[in-house]
């Protein structure tokens, strides 16, 4: 299956390899970096690549490309799905997922890839089961190592992989025992010119952190499931109550984890908490334009629209622009054309404004594309779509564990065009 | 400098710690640095008890190992001893490593540690050699045919852990081999839900090909129509309907399709997994469905492949890419989730055109305006490559839908005024198209489009225009010879295509307006024999002949203008996704539209149904543990064979139940026995019934098989045989043997009843030779739950032989144990001499694995070998464990969830107290009273014989004989047998 992985940074250097049958020259990158330099954009590279002998497949995560080497048919989504497991396992060992990260930590990588994939089939990649086998790196334990001159890998044989419940170590303790849920909902919306809703569609994720000694069995019930239109799970979920009952039923992992990712269909109406006032406009003959955006709360449930930036790629023919916001900072990128408006909170009285003018290149006439704003913003304690968790029950432990549920939306791909 | 570095390292070695040096070479390996010089010192460290250092060492040694052979032998020995270490988890690990090095001369080493992982206790060995599989396959093909043994071997496994690893291991060797997959189609189906992500892609995958060669097409009645509504794909819907009437008629006649249960039973087992987090686990289940599934039911797959687009944009790429051919075949099913596919700003260029690809494939009659609404804005955008394909999309939907043609050619006319030279130059393209279709109506276009030539600098949009004009020059008559003398004129500077253009342009003005033009087609022509492109020069030459009459010409310039005006015919915008599905969707292939490396083919449907029953198993009635299977070698013979499972086999033996029992059997027998009567009454109804419907009949009930649950008619008729026989004994025999049993039961009573351990209740004999099988010799077991001393993982099984012929019976032994992966025996010391008449007690001791599989060995005396088998109630592969309250809590603590059973049950009539209680359940398993507070619960506490699992039992009673049972092991099969055994004998 995956004969060999490739990590190429974004200048387009090779930093690591790491074969899992026989050596595959490091030549063959050659074709992905032909195909690296085609690509006007760094995501425009074709995520699979063919070449005389080999078939590379990429996936660019963090700025840095892990390019798969495949020798014979197999399906793409699962080189490409294992890639991002192996980009997420780094994220928790290491925080983040950088070139220097890994650089650091070469060796916890390379046991770490040693693991994942036997023969270039996928062997262990569950964090917990590789937790057991390889402890993640942290500054005490670096210390220690160093002056003790004992090591990363547990001393102890990784049991895990044998058990029914795969994603839980057995014998996990803690002094304070805490179940925390966080219900995050993103809209993904395109608003027209006019202000109407073309499309909007609401995805959901529950993470959960879960820290609970011994062997839980957790069951989480909602208020209102049916307005879950298509949900996918985490592996610890029984399918079988969920069709049945609608209760999430599961003996959760340790740690943080994506318990469930919901989808709420565009059919039902979504509320849209923001509405934006535009008006840009180039005149004929003038080197000038005007550049006007108004921001403003809709149906956001009495809560206060947070954490908003607007980014907007402004025509090719745009030499600057010269804006003045009512609050915030805006900056403005002559190079990649590339303004961005940082807006802070939403006052509803005084709603933030950014008006000015924006100055074309001599000689270039009138664009006449026009931009799409897009807008992040947070709102706190509140789930758009209305879903409630009910009641969060614990059995199997006698212990009483401290139960949290947070409740957040957020801006996914959220575009106005204009 | 990389050989002075290495030598460096090496010296650093000398005296540094070992830990400390070996940290670089990964980081040397790594950056590719070539560090096999340092292999000796290395390889040194091979037995190095720091676990790191191994584990580095094993990267190292599979990194080189290629390299320098003869070095890394030295290392074998180290593996081949860890091969053999009783911990299940460094088994493991040597034969991955092993299995990993690269070198032809351990090819017989790695194929024997194959072969005895295949047959280890543990799962996740086993699981292990299938990995090691096609590592050997690729270092030697010639062992093929050995591999396909230990595959086939491992493919009938039924752990989990195996399944997935195994398939890919069949996938790699012998993907050809399907009829090896026949007995292990149903185990994996129900097994598929549980095995690992990864696993399941592969699994979903090998069965798509396998359902395509195994059941019928679904949709075999639709796929006439579909043809013929595929002509009529953007007719109107009346007439639709109508053809549908007409095919639907004929079709009535023919025979009805059955969906085999088979292919039922796949489809509705991996239908949960479209739930998976894992894209690929989801992608695989939607072309199983597209591939397999009937016609109305693929519907479900749209909305999971929907929720993949959220996803990174690789997977994106790729789910679109599968989308963008489903919706050529079965557009109806993604036309609900429209809007998902509409574009954003932000997408990267190869997934908006991709999108841009699924919404034109969507667009019809009712859609059509929205779309192109939609399609609108995007001709704004700044990214240009995808303008341009947008403007081709609306090319599209105006050649395919009739309705809108005249908007979008009007649309496509605005954007010619539009001040990107591309989108001109795109828009100029595709009208060339659309215009052939209807020429007449447009004249107009064609001028304005004339004019533009001067402004346009594309060379594709020049040659298109100039096509255009010279198609069309009786529409434009004026017009036409004007832009000729222009282009004349700058003849010399176009490009080659536009060049050829004029040439062709100049020889239908030739052609159809000679007088205004003849010279200035010589002109054009003498430029172009002096071209540099040979092509060029090569047209001119061959126009020049074929249209300017000399005497020389030949027959053919007469038709010249029948060649070059001809009608011709309006050029089809299909998708270039149309016919991908030929490839399995979801591949690779299928991805780069090509046949990659090691891509199976996926197989055309059946025309006629195979032969379904290859599928049966043979079931072994692993979980009748209360019976002792009596078989004389004759009857095993002719048995065995003729029994395997087919349906109506097994229902024939139905009238067999009506005969007289015997009183002798115990009571729960007697329950089994009324439950199988009726069973095999309902089976004989079954027979009666279309064959087809028998087959549904048989999915019911044969799925959960291969999870062990026994098959009741085969049991039952082995219990009948051993009744037939028995009955064959004269009935006077039959009393002395009952007066005679009860004796020795009461003796073997007594002699256990000294032990510490065991129950009050008494212990129940088994029989494992019948007397007339056994030709006088009768043998009898019991499990005497005392510790076997010779082996502590194994139970003691005591067995009694009475020899009731007139001579003696000499050498008896055990020979050939026939054993589950993992069993053993220890068998008893030969008793050389048994008179007649006497009996003698020996033990032996046989592993079970903690499993209820019976453990078939045969019995030898000096004339005669005996089949037999003995199988373990799963109450007796525990030994007591004496625990306190609080330990019983902290350890039922720890088995929560999976490892938890709990049933409600009402005690029987007889259950009145406490006492009776534990006498029941002791008597049903080997487990120990655990004290307890509270007079209303009795709690158990026990371990498993071979791996030494906790086994809890916890029985709280209630108010009116009601109670709960709950059973905590983490042998999850064990507590749910035992939960069973236990229930039985309390609620009697």
């Amino acid at each position: 299956m995956i004969h060999s992985l490739f990590l190429v940074n974004a200048s387009g250097d090779i930093f690591l390899e790491k074969h899992w049958k026989s050596v595959v020259s490091r030549s063959v990158c050659d074709y992905f970096f032909e195909a690296l330099e085609r690509a006007t954009e760094p995501e425009n590279v074709p995520p699979v690549i063919p070449t005389p002998h080999h078939f590379l497949i990429n996936v660019l995560r963090h700025r840095i490309y892990f390019v798969a080497v495949i020798q014979s048919e197999v399906p793409p989504l699962f080189v490409i799905e294992f890639l991002h497991r192996v980009v997420d396992t780094f994220q928790d060992y290491f925080g983040v997922c950088s070139e220097a990260a890994i650089k650091d930590n070469v060796v916890v990588v390379y046991e770490l890839l040693e693991e994942m994939l036997d023969n270039g089939f996928p062997l262990a990649t569950e964090s917990n089961i590789l937790k057991e086998l390889i402890k993640p790196p942290t500054i005490l334990r670096t210390v220690v190592n160093t002056i003790t001159g004992s090591t990363n890998v547990g001393e102890q044989l990784p049991t895990g992989q044998l058990s029914v419940v795969p994603w839980r170590r057995t014998g996990v303790k803690y002094t304070n025992n805490e179940a925390y849920f966080d219900v995050v909902e993103e809209i993904d919306a395109i608003i027209d010119k006019s202000g109407s809703t073309i499309t909007a569609e609401i995805q959901g994720v529950i993470d959960a952190c879960v820290k609970l000694t011994g062997m839980p069995d957790l069951t989480l019930s909602f208020m209102n499931p049916r307005l879950l239109d298509d949900v996918s799970f985490h592996p610890c979920v029984r399918f079988k109550r969920w069709e049945a009952e609608r209760i999430l039923s599961f003996i959760p992992p340790d740690g943080n984890f994506r318990l469930l990712s919901y989808h709420v269909s565009s059919q039902n109406l979504v509320a849209i908490p923001v509405y934006v006032k535009h008006n840009i406009s180039f005149r004929e003959g003038s080197s000038q334009g005007r550049f006007e955006l108004t921001l403003g709360p809709k149906q956001t449930m009495g809560k206060a629209v947070e954490s908003v930036l607007v980014s907007s790629q402004l025509p090719r023919g745009v030499l600057n622009a010269n804006l003045s916001p009512s609050q915030g900072t805006y900056t403005f990128d002559p190079v990649t054309k590339l303004l961005s408006w940082d807006v802070g909170k939403i006052n509803p009285q005084k709603l933030p404004s950014l008006k000015g003018s924006v100055s074309l290149q001599t000689g270039a006439s009138k664009p006449d594309e026009n931009p799409t704003i897009n807008i992040q913003f947070k709102i706190q304690q509140l789930a758009i779509s209305g879903l409630k968790v009910n009641r969060l029950d614990m059995y199997g432990e006698k212990y009483k564990p401290f139960k949290g549920i947070k409740y957040m939306t957020k801006a996914g791909k959220f575009q106005v065009r204009t | 400098a990389q050989v002075l570095f290495s030598v460096k390292l090496y010296t650093v070695h000398q005296y540094l710690n070992v830990t400390l040096f070996l940290y670089v070479f990964p980081q040397m390996i790594a950056r590719g640095k070539n560090a096999s010089d340092l292999f000796p010192a290395v390889v040194k460290n091979v037995a190095c008890k720091n676990i790191e250092v191994k584990k580095l060492v094993y990267v190292y040694l599979v990194r080189y190992a290629e390299e320098q052979q003869d070095l890394a032998l030295l290392s074998i020995s180290t593996f081949q001893r860890g091969l053999k270490d009783p911990n299940q988890l460094i088994r493991a690990s040597a034969l991955r490593v092993l299995s990993s090095i690269r070198v032809t001369i351990i090819v017989p080493i790695m194929m024997l540690a194959i072969k005895e992982a295949a047959s280890d206790m543990s799962p996740y060995v086993r699981k292990t050699a299938a990995h090691a599989i096609p590592k050997l396959h690729s270092l030697d093909p010639e062992q093929k045919d050995q591999l396909i043994e230990v595959i086939e071997k491992l493919l009938a496994d039924k752990t989990t852990l195996v399944a997935g690893s195994v398939v890919m291991a069949f996938e790699e060797v012998c993907p050809d081999r399907i009829d090896l997959i026949h007995k292990n189609y149903r185990k994996l189906c129900n097994l598929l839900i549980d095995v690992e992500e990864w696993g399941q892609v592969v699994i979903i995958n090998m069965l798509t090909r396998y359902a395509r060669t195994q059941f019928l097409n679904p949709n075999i009645n639709e796929s006439l129509l579909e043809e013929s509504s595929e002509k009529a794909f953007y007719a109107s819907d009346d007439e639709e309907d109508e053809d549908k009437k007409a095919e639907a008629a004929t079709l009535a006649k023919r025979k009805p399709y059955v969906m085999d249960p088979d292919h039922r039973l796949l489809l509705r087992n991996t239908k949960p997994l479209l739930q998976s987090r894992n894209a690929a686990v989801v992608m695989a289940v939607a072309q199983l469905y597209f591939h397999l599934a009937p016609k109305a039911e693929v519907g479900i797959i749209a909305k999971a492949l929907v929720r993949l687009m959220r996803s990174h944009s690789e997977v994106q790429y790729v789910v679109l890419q599968n989308v963008a051919t489903m919706t050529i075949k079965r557009r109806g099913m993604f036309e609900p989730y429209l809007k998902s596919f509409y574009i954003r700003s932000t997408d990267p260029t190869q997934i908006k055109i991709l999108k841009l690809e699924v919404l034109t494939n969507l667009a019809n009659e009712t859609n059509i305006s929205t779309i192109l609404r939609e399609f609108q804005t995007y001709i704004k955008s700044m990214d240009k490559d995808f303008v341009a394909a947008s403007i081709q999309a609306i090319g599209r939907c105006a050649t395919n839908i009739g309705e809108v043609r005249d908007t979008c050619l009007n649309g496509l006319v605005q954007l010619l005024s539009n001040r990107d030279e591309l989108v001109v130059a795109e828009s100029v393209v595709v009208i060339k198209k659309l215009l052939q279709m209807q020429p007449e109506q447009h004249s107009d276009i064609i001028k304005h489009m004339a004019k533009l030539i001067d402004n346009i600098q594309v060379p594709m949009a020049r040659a298109s225009i100039l096509w255009l004009i010279g198609e069309y020059c009786e529409h434009v008559p004026k017009i036409a010879p004007d832009v000729l003398r222009n282009m004349a004129k700058t003849f010399t500077n176009e490009e080659d295509i536009v060049k050829l253009q004029i040439i062709n342009l100049a020889a239908k003005l030739y052609l159809t307006n000679s007088k205004q033009t003849k010279l200035l087609t010589q002109y054009v022509l003498n430029l172009a024999k002096y071209d540099q492109n040979y092509d060029i020069r090569d047209r001119a030459r061959f126009i020049r002949q074929l249209i300017v009459p000399t005497d020389k010409s030949g027959a053919l310039s007469k038709y010249a203008k029948k060649l070059f005006l001809a009608l011709k015919p309006a050029p089809v915008l299909q998708s270039t996704f149309k016919d991908r599905d030929h490839f399995q969707l979801g591949s690779l292939s299928h991805l780069l539209n090509a046949k990659a490396a090691g891509y199976q083919e996926l197989p055309d449907w059946p025309e006629s149904v195979p032969d379904p029953s290859v599928r049966n198993v043979e079931v072994k009635d692993s979980v009748c543990a209360r019976r002792t299977v009596l078989t004389g070698p004759e009857e095993s013979d002719s048995g065995s064979g003729s029994e395997s499972a087919s349906a109506s086999d097994e229902s024939g033996s139905g009238s067999e139940s009506e005969e007289s029992r015997e009183e002798t059997e115990s009571e729960d027998e007697e329950e089994d026995e009324e439950k199988e009567k009726k069973r095999k009454k309902r089976l004989d109804k079954t027979k009666a019934k279309k064959p087809a419907e028998e087959s549904a009949e048989r999915c019911l009930v044969l799925p959960n098989v291969s999870c062990s649950a026994p098959s009741f008619p085969q049991r039952a008729e082995q219990w009948h045989r051993g009744q037939k026989t028995r009955q064959e004994g004269s009935e006077e025999s039959e009393k002395c043997l009952r007066i005679r049993e009860r004796i020795r039961k009461q003796r073997i009573r007594g002699r256990v009843g000294g032990g510490t351990i065991a129950p009050s209740g008494s212990i129940k004999m088994y029989e494992l030779l019948h007397r007339i099988t056994g030709e006088g010799l009768a043998v009898e077991y019991c499990f005497s739950r005392q510790p076997f001393s010779p082996d502590p993982n194994m139970v003691a099984v005591q067995i009694q032989f009475t020899n009731n012929t007139n001579s003696e019976t000499k050498n008896l032994h055990i020979e050939e144990p026939r054993l589950q992966s993992g069993m053993r025996i220890r068998e008893f010391t030969e008793i050389g001499l048994q008179p007649s008449g006497e009996s003698v007690t020996v033990v032996m001791g046989i592993d079970f694995c903690d499993s209820t599989q019976a453990a078939n060995f045969q019995l030898c005396t000096h004339t005669r070998k005996f089949f037999v088998s003995i199988q373990p109630p799963v109450g007796e592969l525990m030994t007591p464990v004496f625990l306190t309250e609080n330990d019983f809590k902290k350890e039922q603590g720890k088995l929560m969830g999976m490892n938890e059973i709990s049933e409600k049950l009402m005690l029987g009539e007889k259950c009145v107290n406490e006492h009776v209680i534990v006498e029941r359940v002791t008597a049903t398993a080997n487990l120990s009273r655990v004290p307890c507070g509270s007079e209303k619960e009795c709690r158990f506490a026990g371990k498993t014989v071979s791996s030494g699992c906790l086994v809890l039992v916890t029985v709280p009673t209630k108010e009116g004989g009601a109670a709960q049972l709950t059973v905590n092991c983490e042998k999850m099969l064990i507590g749910t047998l035992l939960v069973k055994d236990i229930m039985q004998a309390l609620s009697q």
